[in-house]
């Protein structure tokens, strides 16, 4: 079902790394964006775990990231781009267990190589680009179902 | 089943939240892994885990879980505490490992 919005919706919220403790900040208010606006509560859970995983990731790995968001009356994009280390290769990063994160931020139980699959998982479509010492651009697109 | 009704059944202890005791409780998961939480848990699930940290409030809140019950009598940091009661989040303690308490909520809620 369409959304009954006028016209697209926009915002964004910074994330800064290594700040573990505010860590679902941005993923918390785009969902309560999304409840009020009564979004299908699919939709709402799959963005909020697609939205979340992005999140921990700068938070783990980079300097500073955005979260963008472009609600639409049919459906939801998410962008997150960050200012980190960038992924060496995106093929290898997508498999599942696979991680690079170190051994404090495991212990807390993050680090399990199942954030980016879980954004794909999670979104309809889902792109990464990633430049080695610049960052790394998260495109999420989850449509509303007819 | 309500978690007050798990609380009693338990004997857990509350920490945070008593609002959230009357959460319906719809099935419970296991896991210290937060993405494997994030990504397999249910809304409505009660989450039995052994972390600690901040992160656990957010993972609860995004998920709309009904509460989280921390295992092995693991001390929880004041600060944490004051963050659940603040985002709405319950959680209770209990001095029985992830085996025995998901054993319990097996038995409870199959």
């Amino acid at each position: 079902m369409a959304l009954d919005i006028d016209h697209p919706i926009e915002g964004s919220f910074q994330i800064i790394g290594g700040n573990f403790d505010t860590a679902g900040a941005a993923s918390s208010q785009l969902k309560s964006k999304l409840v009020e606006l009564n979004v299908n509560e699919d939709v709402i859970r799959h963005a909020a775990i697609a939205t979340f995983e992005a999140e921990m990731n700068v938070i783990i790995y980079a300097a500073a990231g955005r979260l963008s968001y472009l609600i639409t009356p049919t459906y939801i994009e998410i962008k997150i781009d960050d200012m980190g280390p960038g992924i060496k290769d995106i093929e290898q990063a997508m498999q599942e267990g696979y991680s690079t994160a170190p051994e404090w931020v495991r212990a807390m139980g993050w680090g399990a190589g199942m954030g980016l699959p879980n954004m794909k998982k999670n979104s309809d479509e889902f792109k990464v680009d990633s430049v080695v010492g610049e960052g790394t651009l998260i495109e999420m697109t989850l449509n509303f179902p007819e | 089943m309500k978690l007050s009704d798990i609380v009693e059944k338990l004997s857990l202890e509350v920490k945070t939240c008593k609002a959230g005791l009357e959460n319906e409780v719809k099935g419970a998961y296991v896991s210290d892994l937060l993405s494997d939480v994030m990504g397999n848990s249910k809304d409505g699930d009660v989450w039995v885990t052994l972390q600690t940290h901040y992160n656990i409030i957010a993972v609860a809140g995004l998920k709309n879980l009904a509460g989280i019950i921390i295992v092995g009598n693991r001390p929880v940091q004041d600060e944490i505490l004051q963050k659940a009661e603040s985002e709405n989040v319950t959680i209770l303690v209990t001095s029985l490992t992830a085996f025995e308490t998901a054993g319990k909520l097996y038995q409870l809620l199959k």
